[in-house]
């Protein structure tokens, strides 16, 4: 009977202990205790297989991309268009050409910014973006209104965390031409309905842009049904390296728009009069890539899809379930960011405690949290608070971690008696 | 490390009543102190007789640490010149940075922040007020010098 119900069984469950022992770092103690990492939103961990990916290509493959016809360059080439491939296929992006190697989310912000928006708006034109956003997707667009004299549009949220979409379409007008939206808010945890919005935001002409940072480790992500024509990501929070991210823009868009920086491997000639650029994908990318980093990226995804994205995805509800449950039974906790609909991340505060001194208090009992304003200056402002302590789940968390924390936050609340 | 060294009794004292809390006005110096990392800001308004801190008070959220060391603080500076100011300023630096600074007697109640070194994450929450107040206190200077 127990096969016939496994075999049946929709997504199989994932065995959080065989996922313990591929991620090395969480044998660590901290502070004498057991690490109970719950900071995956600022940067995930990395398992076995990433690691021992990045380390064959370090020690077996290295050499520069497209360049040499020896062996070496031959075998980065390879490992790093194969992850170019990698990644077209984890997003369904049409074509390996619309996948651009960046540092990260950030990178990948900027670089639309400046060589998308920069070049067509002007005084009269619009970009919309939301209440929730990472100050990554707020400042690179006051930088191009400084420059292009565009005005820049803040769609409203409200008190449990989500954006107000009513307040959202009434802004979108003919002037809109861009609308940059979180996919999931780092802050709240909200999961934005961005393929709703970028379809309204179409329905008036307006180019979209996603931050999927927060999104890409939490769910299966399909640009071509979002919909959205640019897509940035951070390899470091899917479980991969540092300094590697992709930014997916529709070919149509990418092929129109100016280089971005200039430099080696973007070029197809240069003379001291005339430079042409290089085709698709590699007009974006000047100078030696973070060829190790792609590499790792891949290797990261190859993980996850092994594991299942769905079944991370339910275990990490799980775990904010069990989690929003055991934080609402504490006296003066508030937690910030209610929307029905949220990744496994989990904003609060505890009243007479500041966040900072939490984290301290956490910390000394092994539990890493983030503690502070979450590069969301403007969601504190308008949750009238300085700061929070965010506790964030990744796919080898366990309830055992959820009661750490708990126990933790009991001892807080001790030392502040 | 040691929660207690950090959240000793006089810091956790101070940050629930905190001394010489609110504004003085009008006032012959004030600084905002920012520490971008955990967003604690912090006002500090000074009353000056020649250079002698006659009163001070300060203003602000922040966590236990900057609270209780902006409030141990104004207690300990009243009544201090400049050069008195500056030589406390210099011994609160060592006291915060330095592993085998040794805190005497003359620290009094100060000598609880000595703690907040086992935790270097926190240094910058015990030392802003006294950057913000040594920025308040040259920025005087600076006015008086050229007026």
């Amino acid at each position: 009977m127990a096969v016939t119900a496994d075999r049946i069984a929709p997504a199989p469950a994932l065995d959080v202990e065989r996922v313990r022992r591929d991620f090395p770092i969480l044998e660590r103690t901290i502070n004498g205790r057991p690490l109970v990492y719950l900071d995956s939103a600022a940067s995930s961990q990395r398992p076995l297989p990433v690691l021992r990916a990045v380390e064959r290509y370090e020690t077996h493959c290295h050499s520069n991309v497209h360049r040499g016809v020896h062996a070496l360059s031959q075998a980065a080439t390879e490992a790093f268009e194969g992850a170019r491939e990698r990644v077209r296929r984890f997003i369904n992006a049409q074509s390996r050409t619309e996948v651009i190697f960046v540092r990260g989310t950030t990178e990948g912000i900027n670089l639309v910014a400046q060589s998308y928006a920069r070049p067509r708006l002007g005084p009269g034109d619009e970009i919309l973006i939301t209440g929730l956003e990472h100050h990554a997707n707020i400042v690179p667009w006051q930088m191009v209104r400084d420059q292009t004299g565009c005005t820049l549009k803040v769609a409203p949220i409200n008190r449990r965390g989500e954006v107000e979409l009513d307040g959202f379409l009434a802004m979108l007008s003919p002037r809109t031409r861009l609308v940059a939206i979180a996919h999931v808010s780092n802050a709240l945890g909200t999961v934005l309905p961005v393929k709703r919005m970028t379809d309204a935001a179409h329905a008036h002409g307006a180019v979209v842009l996603v931050d999927g940072a927060q999104a890409i480790p939490h769910s299966a992500v399909d640009v071509r049904a979002l919909g959205c024509d640019f897509y940035a990501f951070s390899g470091h929070k899917l479980y991969g390296p540092t300094g590697i991210g992709v930014l997916y823009g529709r070919e149509e868009l990418l092929a129109a728009m100016p280089p971005w920086q200039g430099g080696g491997d973007m070029i197809l000639t240069v003379s001291f009069e005339k430079t042409t650029y290089n085709e698709l994908p590699y007009k974006f990318e000047a100078g030696t890539p973070n060829i190790s980093g792609a590499v790792g990226l891949a290797a990261a995804m190859d993980y996850v899809e092994s594991l299942g994205l769905e079944a991370i995805a339910a275990h990490e509800q799980r775990l904010l379930a069990l989690a929003t449950g055991e934080l609402e039974r504490i006296p003066g906790i508030e937690i910030i960011g209610t929307a029905p609909h949220k990744a496994a991340v989990l904003s609060f505060t505890m009243a007479g405690v500041h966040p900072h001194d939490l984290g301290t208090i956490l910390d000394s009992e092994g539990v890493a949290v983030r503690t502070g304003h979450h590069c969301a200056m403007p969601v504190m402002t308008f949750f009238e608070i300085p700061a929070t302590a965010r506790a964030s789940f990744g796919c080898y968390n366990t309830e055992a971690d959820v009661a750490a924390l708990i126990a933790a936050l009991s001892k807080a609340r001790e030392v502040f008696a | 490390m040691d929660l207690k060294e950090l959240y000793r009794d006089v810091i956790l004292d101070h940050n629930r009543r905190p001394r010489n809390f609110g504004r003085i006005e009008p006032c012959d110096a004030h600084a905002e102190g920012h520490n971008p990392l955990c967003g604690d800001r912090l006002t500090l308004y000074v009353r000056l007789k020649d250079d002698r801190i006659e009163d001070i008070r300060f203003e602000g959220k922040g966590c236990a640490i900057s609270t209780a060391s902006a409030s141990l603080m104004t207690e300990a500076v009243k009544g201090k010149d400049r050069g008195a100011f500056n030589e406390l300023y210099g011994r609160i630096h060592s006291l915060l940075t330095q592993q085998d600074a040794v805190p005497d007697a003359s620290l009094g109640k100060l000598a609880a922040l000595s703690g907040v070194r086992e935790f270097p994450a926190r240094v910058k929450c015990a030392s802003l007020c006294w950057h913000t107040l040594n920025a308040a206190l040259e920025r005087s200077a600076a006015t008086v010098s050229t007026e």
